[in-house]
């Protein structure tokens, strides 16, 4: 008889326990930032058509030349882009190989962001139709990957670089050679 | 941290701020209205900033394949991949761009001859099983896959105990009018 009682209440528990799952749900902020499963992984093979005249582009073989990279995926589009474009400037400044991948941008809109935020890219490469930006498992602009002189993806940074991460990300630029 | 999709709206700042004043002024009730006011006028007359770009969709993203039998093995796929910045919808019903980047490139390896499944792996290495709306045999999902079969055993369970006892008191009242 206790027995037959305790399977009495059991779909009401059940029912609580998930209604609790629910709740907890709705209340802890969810996380929407899904980071690539290609950290501490080789590059992707690929190769990007020049973005801009008098500039290369984007491939693989040019991320392995034993330096350090830190690749940022932009366009001229995404507001966010315009706000870390100072960052990496200073970057570039204190020494880091800095190189972009356009996505969906047209030239002559890139080389306006260019003129009007600074252009710190040694290489920049157009992805017209983001499929680089799939190959590498971004989802969005910006995104940067630090990538060590092997070609191996060592940190992915989503969404803009803020001021206060420089030092953070400079340090991993420089444990990456 | 803040980055651009194609669902990004984001409203001028004045109205919000504007809000923000008319909060403050409440003490005097009528010069309250002309910020709140001020405020809603910008909030309803904000132009929303479409973070989106001006290229044109790939050729293969709204169109179908001319093989309707691969054209049908990449529909089904697009149904079960995620669109990665709506991230509720798959990219067959996303109106993105990058969904629609996402399903020329499903589009174009079928058409190359690449097995749907494959292209489905290619994804989940890069974006990991989110991606993906189908979701595999794994520690991680076992229970998942076994509890419909758990709660028929369940349910096996309870009714034979019942069934058992029912069948005892029928016996007993043998005889008896039935109950309803």
């Amino acid at each position: 008889m206790k027995t037959v009682r305790i399977i009495l209440w059991l779909p009401l528990i059940a029912f609580v326990v998930f209604v609790g799952f629910v709740a907890a749900g709705l209340i802890k902020p969810d996380d929407m930032t899904h980071p690539s499963k290609l950290v501490g992984q080789p590059l992707p093979e690929f190769s990007l058509p020049a973005s801009q005249q008098g500039k290369p582009g984007l491939a693989t073989a040019d991320l392995r030349d034993g330096k350090p990279h830190l690749v940022n995926i932009f366009a001229s589009w995404c507001v966010p882009c315009a706000a870390e474009a100072p960052q990496l400037d200073q970057l570039a400044q204190a020494g880091v190989d800095v190189v972009g991948i356009a996505v969906r941008d047209r030239p002559d809109d890139t080389a306006d962001f260019l003129q009007r935020y600074g252009d710190p890219y040694k290489r920049l490469g157009a992805d017209d139709r983001s499929q680089v930006q799939l190959a590498l498992g971004s989802s969005g602009v910006p995104e940067s990957f630090i990538v060590d002189g092997k070609g191996i993806i060592r940190q992915q940074h989503i969404g803009d670089i803020r001021p206060e991460e420089l030092p953070a990300i400079l340090s991993t630029v420089q444990e990456a050679k | 941290m803040s980055r651009c999709s194609s669902q990004a709206v984001i409203p001028a700042q004045g109205g919000v701020r504007g809000l923000a004043r008319g909060r403050r002024w409440e003490h005097s009730r009528a010069r309250a209205w002309i910020p709140a006011f001020a405020g809603i006028t910008m909030i309803l007359c904000a132009t929303p900033l479409h973070a989106d770009s001006d290229m044109p969709a790939a050729p293969l993203s709204y169109t179908q394949l001319p093989d309707p039998k691969q054209e049908a093995e990449a529909k089904a796929l697009m149904g079960t991949l995620r669109c990665l910045v709506c991230q509720g919808q798959s990219i067959a019903d996303s109106d993105a761009e990058l969904a629609g980047d996402m399903r020329a490139m499903v589009r174009e390896r079928i058409q190359q001859g690449e097995k749907p499944e494959a292209i489905r792996a290619w994804l989940i290495r890069r974006y990991g099983n989110w991606v993906s709306y189908e979701p595999p045999f794994e520690p991680a999902t076992w229970l998942l896959w076994a509890m419909p079969l758990l709660l028929i055993l369940a349910g096996i369970f309870l009714a034979r105990n019942r069934f058992r006892r029912h069948g005892g008191t029928m016996e007993r009242r043998a005889g008896e009018p039935r109950e309803s």
